[in-house]
C-alpha cells in the first residue's frame, strides 16, 4: 500500500494540480457572485458546460489534422479560450437576467433564490441534451461527444517518475494567467471597487454611488468568463464533454471555493488545487471511483470544522 | 401584497392561484363535519381510483394501477417526506433521495441475503433511514442554509456512488429477486404480480403519513418548525432548542423516504444505484415548491402533477408527432422551467397554506435575503427593510 501511494505520489500531484486549476478557475465564479449576492449560482455549473461545447464546436469547424504546435497551437488555444469566455460570460449575463433578477427586484429570500437556480441548472442542461446539443452536433444530445486532439501528449520534463506534459503546463499556466488578470481587475480598477463595496456593503455602496445592477452584472460576465476559460482547458485536456459534464464537477468547484474562503478570489485558487491534490491522492488508497465520494467528504468535513474556509471569506465580511 | 410589482394581476398563474386560494380559505372556516365529509369523499375516490374507467383516461397507454404506485403514489410519499424538512421546518434538502435508497436498499440487501421477513426489513429500513438522516444532520444543520443545501446534495451523491462501488450489496448492477411482500392469508391478501394489493399498500402507508404529518404539525413541535422556519434566532431567544427540533425534521423526513423506499422495492423486485440519481431528489422538490411547499394538500397535489403529467404525455400522439420524440423526454426541462417561474411569480407554489404565503411576501421564509438587496424605484422599500 505504501509502496503504492510512493510510486504513484507524483503522478497523481500532476494530474491533481491539473483538475485543481480547472476546479480553481470555476470556483470563482460561485465565490464572485456568492460574495456580492449570498446566492449559491447552482447554475454555474451549466455555463462551464457550455463553455466546453463552445470549445468543441470551434475545433471541429477547424478540425485539426493532426495536434498542433508553436504558434498555431497559441492561436488556436488562444481563439478557443476567448470563444468560450464570451459565449460562457454572456450566458451567465443571460441567466442572471432571466433567473435572479426578478427576484431580486421582490426581496425574495435565499431560499426562493436557490431553488430558481436549481431549476434554471436543470433548464440549460436539457436544454442542451435535447435541443442544442443535437443541434450543433448532429449525434444524440445526451451522448459524450468527442473533438479532436489539438495539443500532444509530448512530455516536456519529468520530476522523479512523473511526466509533466505540454497539456499539463498549458492548463496551469493559463488558469493562473487567468486568476492573476482577475484578481488584478478586482483588486486594482474601479468596477473591481465596485465589487468589493458591493460585497461588504450594498446599502453604503449605493450610496456612494455605486450601480448594483452594473456591479451585478459584471460580476456574472467575470464568473461566467471564467467558467468558459475553464471549459476550454477542459476540452483540450480531456477531449470529451456531455451535457452534464459540469454537474459533479460544479459540486466539486463549489467546495474547492468554500475550502477557500467563500468570497475569497485567493481562496478559490488554493482551494481548487488543494482538493485536486486530496481527491487525487486518496484515490491511490481507495481507486478513482471513490474520488467523488472523497471531494464530497471533503465538504462536509469543511464545513464542520471551519465554515469559513482556509483564508477566510474576505470579499465581504462574514454576515451570518 | 407587498412587492409584487413584477407580476401584476393579469398573469394567468395568479388567477388559477386565486381559485386555489378560494378553495383554501373555505376549508379554514368549514365545519367539522363538512370536514369529514370530505375526508370520506378523498377516501373513496382514492379507493375507486384504480378503476379501469378512469385509467382509460389517465392512462390510456400503460397500467394505470402500476403508474398509481409508481410513480404517482410513490412521488406523493416522497413529497410528504421532503414537506417535513423543506416545508415546516424551513430546510433546503437536496439529497432526499438518498434515504429513499437507503429504505430501497435495505429491503432488498435483508431480504436477499439474509431471508428477513419483509415488514421486519421496511422497519427496518425506516430506522435504518432515521439514524443516517441524524448521522447527517448532527454536523450539518448548524450550517447557514444554502450551505445544508449543498451537502446534502452531497450527501445524496456519496450514497449512490457507494452503493455503486460496494460489490456487497450488488455495486452497479444492484439487487435483483428483491422479495414481495408477505402474504397474509388471513384477510386474503396476495402479493403476486397484480399490482392492486400494492396500490393499496401504498395507499395505507400515504393516510398513516398524512395524519402522522397533519398531527405532528398542529402539535408543539409543528410550532416549533414554524418559527424556526420564520426567524430562527428569533425562536432560539424564545427559548426554541432549534438544533433539536431541526434534527427531528430530518430524522421524520427521512423516515419517511425511507419508508416510500422499502414500499417501491417490495413492488419492484430490481433495484440499482440508478434508481436514485440526483434528479429525482430535484424532482421531488420541484413537486413541493409547485404544490406549495407547507401545505399538504398542495404538496401531494404537486407530486400528483409532476408524477403524472409525463407519463399522461407520454400517450398524445400529436405531441410526438410535433416533438419527433416521446413527449417524456422533456419533463426534466419542463420542470426546470416551472421552478424558476414559479419562484418569479408564486413562490409560495399553487395551493400555499397562509402562514407561509404571508412569509414568503414578507421575505421571511427562511434563510434571510439575497445579497445586493437595495431598494431601488421599484422595490418596496418596507419588504426589504422587514427581512433584515
Amino acid at each position: 500500500m505504501l509502496d503504492d501511494f510512493l510510486n504513484q505520489f507524483l503522478p497523481s500531484t500532476v494530474g491533481g494540480l491539473v483538475f485543481g486549476s480547472i476546479y480553481a478557475l470555476v470556483a470563482l465564479g460561485y465565490t464572485m457572485v456568492y460574495g456580492v449576492l449570498r446566492l449559491i449560482n447552482f447554475a454555474h455549473s451549466e455555463i462551464f458546460m457550455i463553455g466546453t461545447f463552445t470549445s468543441l464546436v470551434v475545433i471541429t469547424a477547424i478540425a485539426p489534422a493532426s495536434p498542433l504546435t508553436g504558434i498555431a497551437l497559441f492561436g488556436v488555444m488562444l481563439l478557443i479560450i476567448v470563444a468560450s469566455a464570451a459565449i460562457s460570460g454572456g450566458a451567465a449575463m443571460l441567466l442572471e437576467l432571466v433567473a435572479y433578477r426578478p427576484l431580486r427586484r421582490k426581496g425574495a429570500t435565499r431560499l426562493t433564490a436557490l431553488i430558481s437556480a436549481i431549476g434554471a441548472s436543470l433548464f440549460l442542461q436539457e436544454l442542451f441534451a435535447l435541443v442544442i446539443i443535437p443541434w450543433l452536433t448532429g449525434k444524440p444530445g445526451r451522448n459524450q461527444q468527442s473533438a479532436a486532439r489539438i495539443v500532444d501528449r509530448d512530455t516536456v520534463f519529468t520530476i522523479g517518475n512523473a511526466a509533466v506534459r505540454t497539456d499539463h503546463i498549458i492548463v496551469v499556466v493559463a488558469a493562473v494567467i487567468m486568476m492573476i488578470a482577475l484578481d488584478r481587475l478586482v483588486n486594482k480598477t474601479k468596477i473591481g471597487r465596485g465589487i468589493r463595496a458591493t460585497a461588504q456593503d450594498p446599502e453604503a455602496a449605493v450610496l456612494m454611488g455605486v450601480s448594483i445592477d452594473n456591479i451585478v452584472r459584471v460580476t456574472f460576465l467575470l464568473g461566467g468568463a471564467m467558467a468558459g476559460v475553464a471549459g476550454a482547458l477542459y476540452l483540450m485536456e480531456f477531449e470529451n464533454t456531455v451535457f452534464n459534464v459540469g454537474f459533479v464537477l460544479g459540486i466539486k468547484a463549489f467546495t474547492a471555493a468554500v475550502l477557500g474562503g467563500i468570497g475569497n478570489l485567493r481562496g478559490a485558487l488554493l482551494g481548487g488545487i488543494v482538493l485536486g491534490l486530496i481527491e487525487n491522492w486518496g484515490a491511490i488508497f481507495l481507486g478513482s471511483e471513490w474520488k467523488d465520494v472523497i471531494a464530497f467528504t471533503v465538504l462536509v468535513v469543511v464545513l464542520m470544522f471551519r465554515p469559513t474556509g482556509i483564508l477566510g471569506e474576505s470579499l465581504q465580511k462574514a454576515r451570518a | 401584497m407587498k412587492g409584487n410589482g413584477v407580476t401584476g394581476n393579469a398573469n394567468p398563474l395568479r388567477r388559477v392561484g386565486a381559485l386555489f386560494d378560494g378553495a383554501r380559505d373555505w376549508w379554514e372556516h368549514a365545519k367539522v363535519w363538512q370536514r369529514y365529509l370530505v375526508y370520506l369523499g378523498a377516501i373513496v375516490f382514492a379507493l375507486i381510483l384504480p378503476a379501469p374507467v378512469i385509467g382509460e383516461f389517465m392512462s390510456p397507454g400503460s397500467d394505470w394501477t402500476t403508474v398509481l404506485i409508481y410513480p404517482i403514489g410513490t412521488y406523493i410519499l416522497l413529497a410528504i417526506g421532503l414537506n417535513v424538512v423543506v416545508g415546516q421546518a424551513g430546510l433546503l434538502d437536496l439529497g432526499f433521495v438518498a434515504f429513499f435508497a437507503i429504505g430501497g436498499y435495505s429491503v432488498a440487501y435483508f431480504g436477499t441475503q439474509y431471508g428477513w421477513n419483509y415488514w421486519a426489513t421496511v422497519v427496518f429500513g425506516i430506522l435504518l433511514a432515521a439514524v443516517s438522516g441524524v448521522i447527517l444532520g448532527a454536523p450539518t444543520l448548524r450550517l447557514r442554509g444554502d450551505y445544508l443545501a449543498i451537502v446534502t446534495l452531497g450527501f445524496g451523491e456519496i450514497v449512490r456512488i457507494t452503493a455503486n462501488n460496494t460489490d456487497e450489496i450488488g455495486g452497479a448492477r444492484g439487487i435483483t429477486n428483491v422479495p414481495h411482500p408477505t402474504d397474509m392469508p388471513s384477510i386474503g391478501v396476495e402479493f403476486g404480480v397484480l399490482p392492486a394489493p400494492y396500490y393499496y399498500l401504498m395507499l395505507i402507508a400515504i393516510v398513516l403519513v398524512i395524519i402522522f404529518s397533519v398531527r405532528l404539525q398542529k402539535s408543539r413541535v409543528g410550532r416549533a418548525w414554524a418559527a424556526i422556519r420564520e426567524d430562527e434566532d428569533a425562536a432560539e431567544l424564545m427559548g426554541v432548542p432549534t438544533f433539536k427540533f431541526k434534527l427531528l425534521a430530518f430524522a421524520i423526513g427521512a423516515m419517511i423516504g425511507g419508508l416510500a423506499g422499502g414500499i417501491y422495492a417490495g413492488k419492484a423486485v430490481f433495484i440499482e444505484p440508478n434508481t436514485f440519481p440526483f434528479i429525482l431528489s430535484a424532482t421531488i422538490l420541484a413537486a413541493v415548491v409547485l404544490g406549495g411547499s407547507g401545505n399538504l394538500p398542495g404538496v401531494m397535489l404537486g407530486a400528483f402533477v409532476i408524477a403524472w403529467l409525463p407519463e399522461r404525455f407520454r400517450e398524445v400522439d400529436w405531441l410526438k408527432d410535433a416533438l419527433g420524440k416521446d413527449p417524456a423526454e422533456y419533463r426534466i426541462l419542463l420542470f426546470g422551467g416551472v421552478l424558476v417561474l414559479m419562484m418569479a411569480l408564486r413562490p409560495e407554489g399553487l395551493l400555499p397554506s397562509r402562514r407561509r404565503k404571508a412569509e414568503l411576501h414578507e421575505g421571511t421564509g427562511g434563510m434571510g435575503t439575497m445579497g445586493a438587496e437595495v431598494a431601488g424605484p421599484d422595490t418596496d422599500v418596507s419588504t426589504t427593510e422587514a427581512a433584515k
